[in-house]
């Protein structure tokens, strides 16, 4: 492999990771402050996919001249806000009343709510492929050399570069971020230190199924076919990147998912590019043998 | 009237003498015997309605990730049973009866679909599929069943070699393989190509290995071949696509459907490959230059038929699908309507609806004038027709040339 062609499908990784990271910082957000994994993250993904879908040739059209490139960005703040009150109604419709039942009454209900979400989709938006309308011109960058980097590419990985720093700073800086941050670490305490437990949790579900929604459109813009069922195996490999990244771990995600983009994209550049996802995964199996927390994780020593 | 009796007396019973017959004994004989005779009586009455009809099933992928090769063939087959029964039915003035199943595009629905119309529905003949892996699926239903089951545009070999009820009304791969082959050598004198193959579907693999036989033992040289995940799964092809630019081919070979063929040609284009890419009859799908745009056009794809044919039964037909669906046909709808047309003038022909003897009157199908050529079915049960090679450009397919069998 020359170092061209190297450098070039470590591009390819990266652009694929990101979205993988973007889609897993919602999955291990709802994980730190709640300990469950929400199934229908994924298909939150998608309906961000079809909100852009449907917006795009609406809205569009108002942005003329200099507001031309507000149009997209517009796009994927209503989608964000879209799928952020989706998330919360989510939580509230399906979670909450159960919130004090076993874990496992919960992630059932999650794979419920995703079957719901996949076959409502296509209920309403039918079953068949549509192409994803173009948010912004696709075309190679210029000066790269034999390198190519596209500007959907870099569009999507500059927004999951934005979309990181803002989350890191919610969670770190603001109050509601501290109040996250304290729910993860002991509900229990959290609630009697005065935390409206029910706000910080529909918080973190809209903050993470805004994520989910902008990745949507993102990974849309990339890869123009969109359909019901797209969330699945995204949301799937998401959720492997999360765990890879040490589950909760808002730095752990985003690693996760660059490590899952990038040894894909390598094995499928391989003699081995039917085993693409295989491979993947088996690494995935090595790396959690040798840090069973995942590579950000913390071991939590059970109290007896 | 007895039934009614039945369902009222029990309750008398209970009324009555609660205490030397309860309940519970009465339960289970309107569970284990009344209920069952009164759905077995349904049925037969059911039956009996549409008993003059004749039934023909049909499973189609009309949603999912190949739903426009459903959609399309579907109404191919609707296009036809509508000719036939205006034109005074079969057997004597029966009406065709189409049921139709949605198999979704996705694995393990063809058979559920086709067991389903087999046995509930006692459909006398099916009519499916386009992809090979879900015709493959349910051919052997059908062979032992023996219900004859025509394929509209499977074109993988192995599909008729499931058994003699087995049918289909295209050109095979190993065919359509060396069409495309022969077009990369001659028309675009390429010498080395890359093949980006679809794992998951039997169609795929079949028209790379038949192109792959060809292309070499013709001078020709395979530089990268590499595979994708078929069926709406994989959707970036950068890693395969970067790796086969490496090796500088003339031509990029994706013998997959049109959904990944579309995305495929995009990331081709923004990695800066310039060669054409060649598909086959998967490509052929109004999505696929809705997906892939202009990052499509000077590429080439092998298929049944072209709506720019200057034959006056194309046109026709042309003319006939455009009045009553409002769309032009692609290749799958052309198919659809030989089939159920074939199909129709074998169950007149064996003036019968029994399974083996429609089997024979396909089995003898010569010289048939349809849409898509002039079909005679070989021994092998596959019908021996030219090919079309299509140009994309523009949004467009534009006819190139006819390559004979």
């Amino acid at each position: 492999m020359s170092s061209t062609e190297f450098i070039q499908q470590l591009i390819n990784g990266l652009s694929l990771g990101a979205f993988y990271a973007l889609i897993a910082l919602g999955y291990t957000m709802v994980y730190g402050v709640l300990r469950f994994i929400n199934f229908a993250h994924g298909d939150v993904f998608m309906i961000g996919a079809f909100c852009g879908y449907y917006l795009s040739p609406r809205l569009l059209p108002h942005f003329t001249g200099w507001l031309t490139p507000l149009g997209p960005v517009t796009v994927l703040i209503l989608t964000m806000l879209i799928c952020a009150l989706l998330g919360i109604t989510i939580e509230k419709l399906a979670y909450r009343p159960l919130r004090s039942r076993p874990k496992l009454t919960v992630l059932i209900t999650a794979i419920g709510v995703s079957l719901f979400l996949e076959y409502g989709g296509q209920f309403v938006f039918g079953a068949d492929p549509k192409s994803f309308p173009e948010l912004m011109p696709d075309r190679a960058l210029e000066g790269t050399g034999a390198l190519t980097i596209t500007t959907t590419q870099l569009a999507a990985f500059i927004v999951t570069v934005i979309l990181l720093v803002a989350l890191t700073l919610i969670v770190k800086r603001t109050r509601l971020g501290m109040a996250m941050r304290a729910l993860s670490n002991n509900p229990t305490a959290a609630a009697l230190m005065g935390i409206n437990v029910d706000t910080v949790i529909s918080f973190t579900f809209g903050l993470g199924s805004a994520l989910a929604g902008a990745a949507g459109i993102l990974f849309a813009l990339s890869y123009p076919s969109i359909d019901p069922l797209m969330g699945l195996l995204p949301g799937i490999k998401a959720f492997v990147a999360a765990v890879l990244g040490g589950i909760g771990s808002i730095p752990g995600a985003a690693i996760g998912g660059i490590i899952l983009g990038v040894v894909e994209t390598f094995v499928g550049a391989s003699a081995f590019s039917t085993y693409r996802d295989a491979i993947a995964f088996s690494l995935l199996i090595v790396i959690l043998l040798v840090r069973p927390a995942g590579i950000f994780g913390r071991v939590q020593p059970e109290k007896v | 009237m007895i039934l009614f009796l039945c369902l009222t007396e029990p309750f008398e019973l209970r009324a009555s003498h609660a205490q030397a017959i309860g309940w519970a004994t009465v339960k289970p004989f309107i569970r284990y015997i009344l209920v069952p005779v009164l759905f077995a009586t349904g049925g037969l009455l059911a039956r009996q309605a549409r008993a003059q009809d004749i039934v023909v099933g049909e499973f189609a992928s009309l949603t999912g990730s190949e739903a426009t090769f459903g959609v399309s063939s579907s109404n191919g087959v609707e296009l036809a049973k509508e000719e036939i029964n205006n034109a005074g039915g079969l057997l004597g003035g029966r009406k065709i009866k189409v049921i139709m199943e949605d198999d979704q595009s996705r694995p393990g629905q063809p058979s559920a679909a086709v067991k389903k119309l087999v046995a509930n529905d006692k459909a006398i003949a099916i009519v499916g599929e386009i992809a090979s892996s879900r015709s493959l699926e349910a051919a052997p239903i059908c062979q032992n069943a023996k219900i004859p089951m025509v394929s509209p545009g499977s074109t993988n070999p192995s599909v008729t070699e499931k058994g003699d009820y087995i049918f289909r009304v295209c050109f095979i791969d190993p065919f359509q393989g060396t069409v495309m082959a022969k077009f990369a050598l001659d028309n675009l004198h390429a010498k080395k190509i890359a093949i980006l193959q679809d794992v998951k579907s039997d169609y795929s693999k079949g028209l790379a290995q038949f192109f792959r036989e060809y292309f070499t033992s013709h001078g020709g040289q395979i530089v990268t071949d590499l595979s994708y995940t078929g069926g709406g799964t994989d959707k970036d092809f950068r890693a395969q696509l970067t790796k086969i630019k490496t090796g500088q081919p003339d031509a990029i070979f994706v013998p997959g459907y049109y959904t990944e063929a579309g995305l495929i040609a995009k990331q081709a284009r923004s990695l800066g490959i310039k060669v054409p890419l060649l598909g086959g009859d998967g490509w052929d799908s109004p999505k696929l230059t809705e997906i892939g745009g202009a990052a499509l056009d000077g590429c080439y794809f092998s298929t049944h038929f072209s709506v720019q044919d200057k034959n006056a039964k194309v046109q026709d037909f042309v003319k006939k699908y455009q009045a009553k669906f409002r769309a032009v046909p692609d290749g799958m709808a052309p198919l659809g309507y030989d089939a159920m047309m074939i199909l129709g003038q074998a169950i007149n022909t064996a003036s019968s609806t029994d399974g083996t003897k429609i089997r024979d009157a396909l089995a003898s199908v010569k010289d048939y004038p349809g849409v898509t050529g002039n079909i005679t079915i070989d021994e092998k049960r596959n019908a021996k027709k030219a090919a079309v090679v299509l140009e994309v450009k523009g949004s467009k397919t534009n006819f190139f040339a006819t390559v004979p069998p």
